[in-house]
């Protein structure tokens, strides 16, 4: 009865989700809809974490699974990938390292200038 | 033999978590970073495909169901963000800062590197939303006119790419606060890069899933403009 109740909640916020994606013209997708539905739910107490704890922890636990099988449509894309393969595997790595190497850089410079900022006030 | 798996409907379902648990398998018996679980998987599951001669889309008619999990799991991931809301509060500002740099190197990098392979507007853009959730990125794809096919993959390889590397990267590069490595990872590399981040711990896992919406929403806004670069 629990996971039936828990269940329901999730896929009602999906569904109200694909309402808006489908109301709204943005390339939004109904699961990002959902994400801050679901969060105002919580922070705004209208659902108690309880009410979908087990149901999150189980989702949260086969995540990686569920993108195996896009993803294994790479081989029907070869085709098309195959003629500019060397650009497009040079730009997704050296991008994607560039990406993680500056967001993280930059948050982490900002947090230490606070962290410095209140010793200074603290000292 | 493959006539009745053809007309399976388990087929798909059972060869993906089969997969996936020889995965999980190898990991524990090798502990290195490259035998990742989901790699494995997708791995075994394309030579399994090639070598019983199963197309793509007898596969998928099966396995889809995995996929329809997708949008409620991706919802939950508001969970763990409510749960650090507090922290996100105090650090709004780093966090904010260092998704938005995020992209925008994201975009430059592409734009450059773009310049430097003479790719034609439809390639480059097609590239553009490569480093968010592919939802996004395929309409952002499309209406740029860009190869959407193309741009899921380049979004799936960045994923797996952050994944893969991004916990041994940050350690390497001393991005050691975990607000930061969460960013890092979120805004390079989405919900493929969240599942790692949420395994790292609770902060990193939360300011992963924050820096998949934000950074889908500040793509949103600036692949069209970045999109005119490259006629």
């Amino acid at each position: 009865m629990k996971y039936i109740k828990q269940f329901s909640i999730i896929t009602f916020i999906s569904l109200i989700g694909e309402a808006l994606n489908h109301l709204i013209p943005l390339p939004v997708p109904a699961s990002i809809y959902g994400v801050v539905i679901l969060f105002c739910c919580l922070e705004f107490k209208i659902i108690p974490l309880a009410a979908v704890k087990e149901t999150w922890l189980f989702l949260v636990s086969i995540m990686q699974i569920l993108f195996i099988p896009a993803t294994v449509g790479l081989i029907d894309t070869w085709d098309v990938f195959a003629p500019n393969w060397l650009a497009y595997t040079v730009i997704i790595i050296l991008s994607t390292f560039m990406v993680m190497l500056i967001s993280g850089k930059v948050t982490q410079g900002i947090i230490r200038l606070g962290q410095k900022k209140e010793a200074k006030k603290n000292a | 033999m493959r006539e009745f798996l053809e007309n399976s409907m388990f087929f798909g379902v059972f060869l993906t978590l089969l997969a996936y648990c020889i995965g999980l398998f190898v990991q524990k018996k090798l502990k290195h970073m490259l035998f990742n679980p989901l790699l494995i998987a997708i791995i075994l599951t394309i030579v399994a495909l090639l070598v019983l001669d199963i197309d793509y889309d007898t596969y998928y008619d099966g396995a889809k169901y995995l996929s329809y999990l997708l949008t409620p799991a991706t919802v939950c991931l508001a969970i763990p963000l409510y749960e650090q809301f507090e922290l996100l509060k105090k650090n709004y500002k780093a966090v904010l800062c260092g998704i938005a740099s995020g992209i925008l190197t994201c975009l430059v990098s592409v734009f450059l590197l773009a310049l430097l392979f003479r790719l034609d507007h439809a390639t480059y853009v097609t590239l553009l939303p490569k480093s968010i959730t592919t939802a996004i990125g395929m309409g952002i794809s499309e209406e740029l006119g860009g190869y959407v096919s193309i741009t899921i993959a380049a979004i799936i390889l960045s994923g797996i790419l952050g994944n893969i590397f991004a916990a041994s990267f940050c350690k390497l590069f001393k991005i050691t606060e975990p607000i930061a490595v969460g960013v890092a990872i979120g805004t390079s590399s989405h919900a493929i890069g969240t599942t790692k981040a949420l395994e790292i711990g609770a902060v990193e896992g939360a300011m992963s899933s924050l820096s998949i919406v934000v950074a889908g929403l500040l793509t949103v806004i600036g692949a069209p403009i970045f999109a005119n670069f490259i006629a």
